[in-house]
């Protein structure tokens, strides 16, 4: 296999209800990194059914071409006429770099996909750089490591271990990447990406499924874990009522409320918002702790998050141990007069 | 009907990890379980033969000691179990472990593979659909629900936002999720059988059409660079201050983070 054949950086471009989803424009954001190392382009891929017209907002989001795939089989993702579009495109196109989003359709895509064109898959990765494999040269042995290589990283063990990983001697190197980790780039209006059209041939095989329903959630359609910012309310709120104030300061950010088991045993809040060990783990940019003490529980379940602003009037409480910044104090005083602080500061 | 379902023995998260020189996990040191999602996959196996007298097979790929989890899968219910275990498969990614559990499964008759989403070890989700691959099989992922229905399994599929009912011809394979069920246990008659019941080794030898070069550490194509433990998080910075002083001081933080 001719490695050098393999060039530029190419993401998939996930689209539902044909609707782009913000992970496209996240890993657009990181591909542009990646890309400007190497020397070399973004492309995107875009698979569906009428899709074409979404190809400007790639454009405008940073990719420099877009191959799209236009197939009426394209029209519900479904893994295998995905599989076929996607493998269709590596075999044809050739990147050397080829991200997906770690959704519950990439993370069926992906591994279908690496498996069919014989490489490997990172998943989950939180941060991708340009480097050499092995890290460091081994002596004796100098000029067998590898420049220009992708360096994955990623959590394993419920986020107890860290792991760099790269894929040397297969391409393209293929990643997933947890949605809400990379930067999408600034939108540039009038940007325009350079629009390829390609048709491979999808085989109706056995492996087609017949999609019977798809089932929209209605209501409480909002998972915590997909929030970039938590405000998370423990015991020390007081009461259902005062979550309000909770609300108020998520909704400044366009966050969402989040709560310690506690709150749940209290029946404050239903255990969909719960974090922690018997909850869920979150990892978003900004969680905020309020009037929670930080049972190891809790915080298993949230010590990932980017930044974490703990505020409790016991300034022993075991929180502030993972808080990046520890407010001492009355909840029912800051909180609110938070609020209104960063509304004057946002002109909200 | 035949059903094969894959387990995983897996180390339990919560007592510490611990890694071999080579930065690959030194599982031989840690404690172990059935992983949870598996769990899941293997009850509703076990439902489905409980309505319909389905043979289930558990198959696991691991160190000897992995024996147990299939034991305990046995002792749940299962009739026949499988360890696929050999030195030159030690250290695979998902690309050389799916070749490795498609190359055991294509010496068994099934009509549907049931893996878990993900194992707690990893996290990947990848070594299910990248078995259906091998094995030309179609796929559905993330199952919430599964029916059998004549030839086909109907499925509740997740996604973020919603699910789909998706219907495949079997042979086909599932991976299932913890929410699926909750998982029975094992019973005291279970757990007898289970302790008299053979368990089936296979070795590199009993797989079928593989090639020495996608197994094991050296069949993987992805190379671990560097592992470690999470470096913990150290306490940040603590204030005392007045009500307006504190927010004054988040502000003064949020700016200098750029976050507004």
């Amino acid at each position: 296999m001719g490695l050098e054949e393999y060039k530029g950086v190419f993401i998939y471009a996930q689209q539902v209800d044909n609707k782009l989803s913000s992970i496209a424009f996240e890993l657009i954001g990181k591909a542009k990194e990646l890309a400007s190392d190497l020397g070399t382009e973004v492309t995107a891929v875009l698979l569906g059914s009428n899709v074409k017209g979404l190809a400007d907002e790639l454009g405008e989001y940073g990719a420099d071409k877009v191959i799209v795939v236009d197939n009426p089989e394209l029209e519900t993702y479904r893994t295998e006429p995905y599989a076929q579009a996607l493998a269709a495109v590596i075999n044809e196109y050739k990147p050397e770099i080829m991200l997906v989003g770690a959704t519950a359709i990439g993370r069926d895509l992906g591994p279908t996909v690496s498996a069919r064109v014989a490489t490997g898959l990172t998943a989950d990765c939180t941060k991708l750089e340009i480097g050499d494999f092995p890290l460091q040269p081994v002596p004796g042995k100098e000029d067998e490591q590898k420049h220009n290589q992708l360096l994955m990283t990623r959590p394993a063990f419920g986020g107890n271990t860290i792991a760099t990983i790269a894929c040397p001697d297969n391409r393209p190197q293929m990643a997933t990447v947890r949605p809400g980790v990379m930067q999408k780039l600034p939108k540039e209006e009038g940007r325009k990406a350079e629009v390829i059209e390609f048709n491979p041939a999808l085989e109706k095989n056995n492996r087609y499924v017949e999609i019977q329903e798809v089932v929209k959630a209605v209501g409480n359609v909002q998972n915590i874990m997909d929030a970039k910012v938590l405000v998370s309310g423990g015991r020390g709120v007081g009461s259902k009522e005062n979550f309000q104030m909770l609300q108020d300061l998520a909704d400044v950010f366009g966050g969402m409320v989040s709560c310690s088991r506690a709150v749940v045993e209290n029946g404050w809040l239903a255990q969909d918002y719960q974090v922690g060990q018997t909850g869920k783990t979150v990892r978003p940019q900004i969680y905020f702790a309020i009037g929670i003490s930080g049972a190891i529980q809790h915080v298993a379940g949230m010590e990932e998050s980017d930044l974490i602003i703990a505020i409790n009037k016991d300034e022993d409480a075991p929180i502030f141990q993972v808080a990046d910044y520890g407010i001492v104090g009355d909840l029912n005083k800051i909180v609110p007069a938070l609020t209104e602080a960063l509304k004057a500061e946002m002109g909200k | 009907m035949n059903i094969v379902v894959c387990i995983k023995q897996v180390p339990d998260t919560k007592g510490g990890v611990k890694f071999n020189p080579d930065g690959t996990l030194d599982r031989a040191a840690m404690l172990a379980i059935m992983n949870p999602d598996d769990k899941a996959g293997l009850e509703a196996a076990l439902r489905i033969k409980d309505e319909t007298g389905a043979k289930v097979t558990v198959l696991t790929m691991g160190l000897p000691k992995a024996d147990a989890v299939l034991r305990e899968a046995m002792a749940m219910g299962a009739d026949e179990a499988i360890l696929v275990t050999d030195r030159v498969l030690g250290g695979a990614d998902t690309w050389a472990t799916s070749t490795t559990i498609a190359g055991a499964l294509r010496n068994l008759d099934y009509d549907l593979i049931i893996t878990g989403r993900q194992a707690i070890d990893g996290d990947t989700a990848q070594v299910g659909p990248q078995i259906a691959e091998h094995l030309g099989l179609p796929v559905i992922s993330y199952a919430e629900d599964i029916k059998v229905e004549g030839d086909s399994v109907i499925v509740k599929r997740q996604y973020e936002d919603r699910y789909h009912v998706v219907k495949a011809k079997m042979p086909c394979l599932i991976t299932a999720l913890s929410e699926l069920n909750e998982p029975r246990y094992m019973t005291p008659g279970g757990i007898f059988d289970a302790c008299d019941k053979e368990v089936t080794v296979w070795g590199r030898a009993d797989l079928k059409d593989v090639d020495d070069s996608n197994l094991g550490l050296k069949g993987s194509p992805t190379k671990i660079a560097k592992a470690s433990d999470k470096v913990p998080k150290g306490a940040g910075e603590k204030v005392n201050l007045d009500p307006a002083e504190s927010v004054a001081y988040l502000i003064g933080k949020f700016k200098e983070k750029h976050i507004i």
